[in-house]
């Protein structure tokens, strides 16, 4: 009786079997790659209405984080500073620099100016700043070293995973109150630091939830 | 099964080459492949609105009311109690007598406390234009912003409601700083100012025998 299939049909099992690997190794990796704030967030950088540049405001001429996002200490919402804010320096520092040229026609229309943002949570992510800020958890933590950035760009991931992070583990991320504002600040590596933040987390009673109703309503 | 390899390598290039790797930067804004109910139509603060005819959420304050949290503790407002000590004290929130004459002294008690306020708001509002130590040489001196020192007789001289007048309205140059800053936090400016002047113009003879010991005068 002659072969009713050709030799070949042979190997196709095992071809198969190895394309069905190869193709769902690359599926798995790709999705765990891509499909993560880390991917889809980090790294946005648009280009706003007028040219800020906090490396020079905030790097170089050390002006406090408050000066203009000031009721980050007080508020949910970290505001955006109003055009009078920026005219009190720049009616006299580049007064008629073309660049600035939006922040005059805005505080002399009182149009605001359509910052882009950069940094937005899903909206049954209920973040507080004051909460934060206020028991030592410095900008920098979720912003990055924005005081180095000529042009703001997303810099952490804030995923959920991001948050529960250091929600579990308050004391990695903790530091001195006055030191929440400084950017430059550099974690000691002692243990009579470590010691110290514990007792931050205890003394202040710093005790961030980790159940879902914490921070989704 | 060439022909198949070629295709996946192929395929698995082009997709790395498209997408990049993570941290890249990018001008769009971040994809929401699942977007669930993470962009939600409700106010938001400084957000859009097409509701309102200027397109924006946050809305002027009407005139004769009085902004939720300027002051005014809630739960002393509502106990039996409460005797209103603010509304109506124009010491208090325009550093005038009822007859329009500058205060002389402050309408607050003088605390540690609230001069450490006062060190905090000067370092975040005042520092970049009249300097550390009050003598006008901030660092945006520089770039061409005037800023007086507060080191001089006529300044020495003036009533501490002035000085509260100045910090809130502004003068000359100077904008006025109460979009940022509450009546108390202007009042501890006014006493940390006092103490800056202080510092820069007091006599040895002031200080005890063993003060001066101390700092080898």
């Amino acid at each position: 009786m002659a072969n009713v299939f050709p030799k070949w049909v042979n190997t196709v099992p095992i071809k198969v079997i190895v394309a069905i690997i190869l193709i769902k190794t690359a599926v798995v990796l790709g999705v765990t790659y891509y499909a993560t704030p880390k991917y889809t967030r980090v790294g946005y950088e648009p280009t706003q209405p007028v040219a800020f540049s906090h490396a020079l405001h905030s790097g170089q001429l050390e002006i406090d984080c408050r000066y203009c996002h000031t009721f980050v200490d007080r508020a949910a919402h970290s505001n955006v500073p109003t055009t009078q804010v920026c005219m009190t320096c720049h009616s006299m520092v580049r007064k008629n620099d073309p660049i600035l040229a939006p922040i005059r026609d805005s505080y002399e229309s009182g149009e605001p100016i359509p910052w882009v943002r950069i940094h937005k949570t899903p909206d049954y992510v209920y973040f507080n700043h004051s909460v934060h800020v206020n028991r030592g958890i410095s900008c920098m933590e979720c912003h990055g070293s924005v005081h180095e950035m000529d042009v703001v760009q997303h810099s952490k991931s804030l995923s959920m995973g991001f948050c529960l992070e250091c929600h579990r583990n308050p004391e990695e991320y903790i530091r001195p109150p006055e030191e929440v504002y400084n950017l430059d600040w550099e974690r000691p590596d002692t243990e009579e630091f470590n010691k110290e933040v514990v007792g931050f987390v205890h003394d202040w009673k710093v005790n961030p939830p980790q159940s879902c109703s914490g921070c989704h309503r | 099964m060439r022909i198949f390899l070629a295709i996946y390598l192929f395929v698995v290039i082009a997709a790395v080459s498209i997408l990049g790797f993570r941290g890249s930067t990018s001008k769009k804004p971040p994809l929401e492949v699942f977007p669930d109910m993470d962009r939600q139509a409700k106010y938001k603060p400084q957000a859009e609105n097409e509701f309102f005819a200027d397109g924006r959420n946050d809305r002027p304050i009407p005139a004769g009311t009085v902004a939720r949290g300027n002051y005014f503790n809630q739960v002393e407002v509502f106990s039996n109690d409460f005797e209103d000590e603010y509304l109506g004290d124009t010491v208090f929130h325009d550093g005038k007598n009822a007859d329009g004459s500058f205060a002389q002294t402050l309408p607050l008690n003088v605390t540690y406390e609230l001069i450490e306020q006062g060190r905090e708001k000067y370092a975040i509002f005042c520092t970049a234009c009249h300097g550390a130590a009050g003598d006008g040489n901030g660092v945006t001196k520089p770039y061409g912003v005037l800023a007086a020192s507060y080191h001089d007789d006529r300044l020495r001289g003036e009533p501490d409601g002035y000085i509260y007048d100045v910090i809130m309205n502004g003068k000359g140059l100077m904008y006025p700083l109460n979009d940022r800053i509450s009546p108390e936090e202007g009042w501890a400016i006014v006493l940390y100012v006092r103490a800056l002047q202080l510092s820069q113009n007091a006599n040895a003879e002031d200080l005890s025998a063993a003060q001066r010991k101390v700092l080898g005068l």
